[in-house]
């Protein structure tokens, strides 16, 4: 019969328009600034700095090696390194970027600066709602304004955040070993073999 | 906006039959050259009407193309007897970038050429490079391959047939519904990826991520709703009367011309010709699952709906077989690193059955840290040059149809 088959999409609408009032799986809008959905644990949008402590300069765990700033396709971040150097986690002086910028208008959320740093230093932000009306200045974040917090960290990927702080604590106690079998090893004038070993 | 070229009234006689003159003597010459090369082309067609001939741009900033993509339509009362499709506008010189980029550089790019299926082009380039540089991929990171590929066809096609509906005028209703599909599936790329089509997940010899376990599950759960979507999604569109007729008998392509202008994907199984690069070249691995492949009969716009609709019910079958069976193990190739990768000099093809069609990647290796020449086979571009022989003698508003079935992504097109 002519107008079988539209008859038959037109049960199938009215099944969801019905359903939309007694279904979550039907009604599927969200209301967006009003009503949110929460961000997935993985989500990535644009990098930042993590710093350990509650000084961000001084607790920041980027060296300035460059390798972020070689690897990004769109070449979208700018590091001057230091002259000068500090400690960094584990008491290793380190020079840290005096200049660290990242034009996220260019930026394309791909994480392999991520994924290149050997220093766990640069990871992913979940913070979306970044309009300005500045289109050059507001957009190129220096490196004060991409610190964030090993806390905050924690709070927006706690899973990965857990996983690099236990990297950091073996890599630390490895470190301080290290510099305990040194310690005696250089006092006593024969260095004793089993100091090799941590 | 479509700009309008109308004649004059005062002049109509002169410049439209010059133009009438001009558009027969080119069809004509072309219709002479593919007669003697042996190419079944469609009839010729020449104006009939006493109007004139009305020389339409549609496009580049019609909203039933999908992008910025031009055709250039000569049509006679609502005819058309010439079109040329212009593309070109969304040209972002993606295959010189990534000669001068690292290899690893270059995958976030191609997430960027068919954006809706940003995973299949990661595992095309991935595999090219893998067959460049002589990598082995862990089982298990083949079977994440494949569940996100066919999740990635699964929500390529539903998209695809709500455009096309949309085209036709049904606005909102089918595409809303596949797109609430399409959102599920985004979700969970998200959850994984962490992205929800910018997913530059795959690296060279395997995954970026390992799945979970609740990952999987959720997956799971999706595949099991899946078909009771599509069930839904047919009974509201296949028997549709108006879809049946905006759809059967229009823009029918042969399957010669179809296999001669290399045209691949669910628009060449749509024509009957069983070719599909999952089943001929097993990459991957394919050859473990079992699954059929969908096959048109008139290669017209409702087989090419239809065989969409029939790959996202194989798709399922696919992903209830690999979700059961994806074993443990390793996600990374670990002699592969992830910084100052360089393949020995070399070439190499790599290619997948693309949800668009046969997405291949063509590498030279000097030896150095960016490729020598790196090209891409772009299924959509490829699928679009036999618009013309797809539309003529049809309706404007068919046009818009025909150009919708083809699925294209300007992204992929223009690179
Ligand atoms: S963020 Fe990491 S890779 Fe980049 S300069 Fe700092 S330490 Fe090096
Ligand atoms: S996310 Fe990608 S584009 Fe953005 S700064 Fe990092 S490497 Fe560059």
């Amino acid at each position: 019969m002519l107008g079988e088959g539209i008859l038959k999409g037109l049960a199938q609408t009215a099944k969801n328009f019905a359903g939309s009032y007694v279904s979550e799986e039907r009604l599927t809008t969200v209301q967006y600034p009003e009503e949110r959905l929460p961000v997935a644990e993985a989500s990535r949008v644009f990098p930042f700095l993590v710093f350990d402590g509650s000084e961000w300069l001084g607790g920041m765990r980027c060296v300035a090696c460059q390798i972020c700033e070689k690897e990004c396709p769109p070449k979208c971040i700018y590091i001057e390194k230091s002259k000068d150097k500090k400690p960094d986690y584990v008491g290793k002086q380190q020079f840290y970027p005096v200049r660290f910028d990242i034009d996220i208008s260019v930026c394309m959320s791909c994480q392999i600066c991520v994924e290149v740093c050997p220093f766990e230093a640069i990871k992913m932000d979940t913070a979306f709602e970044l309009a300005t009306d500045d289109r050059f200045g507001g957009l190129l974040l220096d490196r004060q304004q991409l610190a964030k917090s090993n806390e905050y960290y924690h709070s927006i990927h706690p899973t990965e955040a857990s996983e690099v702080d236990a990297r950091l604590d073996e890599e630390k106690v490895k470190a301080e070993a290290k510099a305990k079998a040194a310690a005696p090893a250089a006092a006593a004038k024969p260095p004793a073999p089993a100091g090799g070993k941590d | 906006m479509s700009t309008f070229e109308t004649i004059p009234e005062s002049t109509s006689q002169t410049s439209a039959e010059h133009l009438a003159e001009r558009l027969s003597k080119s069809i004509t010459a072309a219709a002479e050259a593919d007669r003697r090369e042996g190419w079944n082309r469609p009839p010729v067609f020449l104006p009939e009407s006493e109007n004139g001939v009305l020389e339409v741009a549609m496009g580049p900033h019609h909203p039933s193309t999908h992008g910025v993509f031009r055709m250039d339509v000569s049509v006679d009362g609502e005819r058309v007897i010439r079109l040329k499709p212009v593309f070109g506008y969304l040209h972002r010189n993606h295959e010189k970038i990534a000669e001068g980029t690292a290899y690893l550089a270059s995958m976030p790019y191609t997430d960027r050429l068919d954006y809706f299926c940003s995973l299949t082009n990661n595992w095309a380039y991935a595999l090219a490079v893998e067959k460049l540089a002589g990598i082995q991929v862990p089982e298990r990171a083949e079977y994440i391959r494949v569940i996100l590929a066919e999740l990635t066809r699964i929500q390529n096609h539903a998209a695809a047939v709500g455009f096309l509906l949309q085209d036709m005028g049904a606005s909102g209703t089918p595409l809303m519904y596949a797109f609430r599909e399409r959102e599920k599936i985004l979700d969970l790329f998200e959850q994984l990826t962490g992205s929800r089509m910018m997913c530059n997940y795959m690296r060279f010899g395997g995954c970026r991520v390992d799945v979970t376990d609740a990952w999987l599950d959720r997956a799971r759960r999706l595949v099991a709703g899946m078909p009771q979507f599509v069930d839904e999604f047919e009974a509201l569109l296949t028997t549709n009367e108006i879809l049946m007729v905006r759809c059967q008998g229009i823009g029918a392509l042969k399957p010669d011309l179809a296999v001669n202008a290399g045209v691949t994907g669910p628009m060449l199984r749509a024509t009957g010709v069983n070719y599909d690069l999952r089943k001929v070249d097993h990459y991957g691995i394919y050859d473990r699952f079992k699954f059929r492949i969908p096959l048109g009969d008139h290669g017209d716009v409702y087989d090419r709906y239809m065989v969409r609709i029939l790959e996202i019910r194989e798709a399922v079958h696919i992903l209830e077989q690999a979700l059961k069976e994806i074993p443990a193990g390793p996600i990374m190739d670990p002699k592969t690193k992830l910084r100052g990768f360089r393949p020995k000099p070399g070439e190499a093809y790599g290619r997948i059955e693309a949800p668009k069609g046969e997405l291949g990647f063509y590498l030279i290796s000097d030896g150095g840290s960016n490729p020598y020449r790196y090209r891409v086979r772009p299924p959509s571009m490829i699928n679009l040059t036999v618009l013309e022989d797809m539309c003529l003698g049809h309706n404007v508003a068919d046009v818009v149809v025909i150009l919708g079935s083809v699925d294209i992504v300007l992204g992929e097109v223009d690179r």
